[in-house]
């Protein structure tokens, strides 16, 4: 944890230097936030996922399908009507449902992970391009972005949803029988089922909680792009994969950390702030990525074993 | 007492009837349909004796998938213009992405013996072999925007012109900033690996060159809203005063100007590209930074099956004092501003 604290220090103290102060203003520090919002909330969820053992790769194309969703014609008119919450009740029950679906396929059906999620991905992404007719629909519903595109206490409002969904991630892995059933799961599954965790019913609920992410993801992007798209969210899962490794969480399960999470999207959020400050070209920030990612991990790897070799 | 097994099947049955009823609720949800009819735009119509029925014949179509506005909307005004003519048949492939698949299409036309074919390849070199076995086999080939890599693989090929928007782009802007030789002009394009973007790169520089500017800054999205809304919100971080912005492509400006009012920016002007109906209101209204856009026609594939039925049924093209169809027709990218734009709207796509 402390290397992570470090790592991002040390990209704040390269950013201010390479780009003279512009860094750390307010307005930027803002954008920085904003940019990893969307991505935090989603990482949230396939945090517990991962520390379970399992793995969610649908989640960007959910994202996506839940925000065309949200914006069709017919629900932006319920929405006039009734209350800018449709929008969002319908993004929620989206993601939920595409979640419930994966957990249901995994849990019940025995399907790998990665298969039944990869499934996931493409139905998901082909149902959007379906119902939106291949096009973009905007939204037109004020009160929606009124709230959603507000500023509270100087943060946008998609910073303080991140904000609030870290914190009840925190609590829900560490301070309740929920994340700690997701830590047996993912550690010993077999132990875990002689202890007398429903394994399956535990599998559901983790994948629906993932889908839910997605959804309030869905919500901060509609909020964000004023539009839904089938486009938007792709490979966002694997945005959410590298930020939950570098942050701690063991890519094979038993061990999650949500603090280390949120500090790895912040890691890849300022790495890209910085590299655009400083007019670096994105093909050489996307192999800077990959050098973090397989840095990250190897050095996980390196203090296990060192750990393993002190405690005998 | 239920045994637990029971209360367990209960239990997750409940769930699954929750999550269908809610499913069930939600599916009502997905209707695209507006309340008001919107009344459909028109293009310009201009009819000459060459729309008289004459001999039947059937018309290939193929282009890739239409995951962004500009394409549905060729792909909507191939169509439209098709059905004007009762002498054509149209028969529309599967828009897709994969150039395999797009190479197997235009095989189906050939095992078919369509009359001709109108083909917008994803991307022009991979089709260039296959349309070359067409035109052996006697298919004339209309070659829509994305190039061939051989001069006969077409009898007639329709182009945008890219270099030409960057030009038309850069040229608005000179004209509006003057003599300001220290503005800060900054650019939005699209798929840096396509070739078109780097076409309209370049004429942007050169006709920005041609009055003594640059570009300052440059970003590139991806055409979708998502990147669009990303890359502009970063160039706005890293450039505090800005004087004009050209963004290439208005399906991906719908996230530009999201990202503008999230940073609350407006001491630019905007100059959009493509030429959706979108931005076209935009201007039209005068109350957002959008000030123009320089029209990149989504009728191209409409020019294409119009020439490919005069091609098949060996008419000559009107308005020209030679006889036959051209080999190449070039459009042209006029620049809209609110002093034109109602004459452009009819033809504006919708994002």
């Amino acid at each position: 944890m402390g290397g992570l604290v470090l790592a991002l220090l040390l990209l704040c103290v390269v950013g201010i230097a390479t780009t003279g102060g512009r860094f750390a203003t307010a307005g930027n520090i803002t954008t920085l936030l904003a940019l990893a919002a969307t991505t935090g909330v989603v990482s949230i969820g396939m945090t517990f996922v991962i520390t379970a053992g399992g793995i969610d790769l649908s989640v960007g194309s959910v994202l996506g399908l839940a925000t065309v969703w949200a914006s069709t014609l017919s629900t932006q008119y319920m929405a006039e009507d009734y209350g800018w919450w449709v929008m969002v009740v319908t993004a929620l029950a989206v993601g939920l449902a595409a979640g419930l679906v994966n957990g249901a396929l995994i849990a019940y059906g025995k399907v790998p992970a990665f298969m039944a999620t990869l499934a996931m991905l493409a139905a998901a992404k082909g149902l959007a391009e379906i119902i939106a007719g291949r096009r973009t629909q905007l939204v037109e519903v004020d009160p929606f972005l009124d709230v959603f595109r507000a500023d509270v206490l100087g943060l946008p409002m998609i910073v303080w949803i991140f904000v609030v969904v870290a914190a009840a991630g925190w609590f829900l892995m560490n301070r309740t029988t929920f994340g700690r059933r997701t830590v047996a799961v993912g550690g010993n599954p077999e132990a875990a089922r002689l202890a007398g965790i429903k394994i399956k019913r535990h599998t559901l609920y983790l994948y629906g909680l993932t889908g839910l992410t997605a959804g309030i993801g869905a919500v901060m992007m509609l909020a964000r792009t004023t539009a839904g798209s089938s486009t938007t969210g792709t490979l966002l899962e694997l945005d959410a994969i590298a930020a939950v490794v570098v942050g701690g969480t063991l890519l094979a399960g038993g061990r999650g950390t949500i603090t280390g999470t949120v500090l790895g999207v912040l890691i890849f959020s300022t790495l890209t702030n910085v590299f655009i400050l400083n007019n670096i070209d994105s093909s050489v920030q996307a192999i800077a990525k990959g050098a973090i990612i397989v840095g990250a991990v190897l050095l996980q790897q390196w203090f296990a074993s060192r750990e393993r070799a002190t405690s005998t | 007492m239920t045994s637990s097994t029971t209360v367990r099947t209960r239990r997750v049955s409940g769930a699954f009837i929750a999550a269908a009823c809610a499913a069930l609720v939600i599916s009502g949800c997905t209707s695209n349909e507006p309340r008001e009819d919107e009344g459909a735009a028109t293009g310009p119509v201009t009819a000459t004796e060459n729309d008289e029925a004459g001999d039947e014949v059937v018309i290939g179509f193929s282009a890739p998938a239409a995951d962004h506005g500009w394409m549905g909307a060729i792909t909507n005004a191939a169509k439209a213009e098709a059905e004007k003519y009762e002498d054509v048949t149209l028969q529309v492939a599967e828009g897709t992405n994969d150039v395999n698949v797009q190479i197997s299409q235009i095989e189906g036309f050939i095992d078919q013996g369509v009359d001709a074919i109108v083909l917008l390849p994803f991307d022009g070199a991979a089709l260039t072999e296959v349309a070359l076995d067409a035109m052996e086999a006697g298919i004339p080939v209309i070659n829509v925007d994305r190039e061939f890599t051989s001069p006969f693989a077409a009898r007639t090929t329709v182009l945008g012109d890219n270099y030409g928007m960057g030009v038309s782009a850069g040229t608005y802007i000179c004209e509006q900033l003057g003599d300001n030789k220290d503005a800060v002009v900054a650019e939005i394009a699209g798929i840096d690996a396509l070739p078109l973007t780097q076409d309209r790169s370049q004429g942007f520089e050169d006709a920005l060159s041609d009055c003594g500017l640059d570009v300052d800054a440059r970003v590139a999205a991806e055409f979708t809203v998502e990147s669009g809304e990303e890359q502009t919100a970063n160039l706005l971080s890293a450039e505090p005063e800005i004087d004009a912005i050209w963004n290439h492509d208005d399906d991906q400006g719908i996230g530009v100007l999201a990202a503008i009012e999230n940073a609350g920016r407006d001491e630019f002007f905007l100059v959009g590209g493509a030429g959706s109906s979108n931005m076209m209101e935009m201007i039209q209204s005068g109350d957002s930074v959008v000030q123009a856009t320089v029209i990149y026609p989504s009728t191209q594939a409409a020019d294409g099956v119009k020439l490919a039925r005069l091609i098949a049924q060996d008419k000559t093209i009107g308005d020209l004092a030679s006889i036959g169809v051209p080999r190449t027709v070039q459009l042209f990218a006029p620049v809209v501003t609110a002093d034109n734009v109602e004459e452009y709207l009819p033809i504006g796509f919708e994002s």
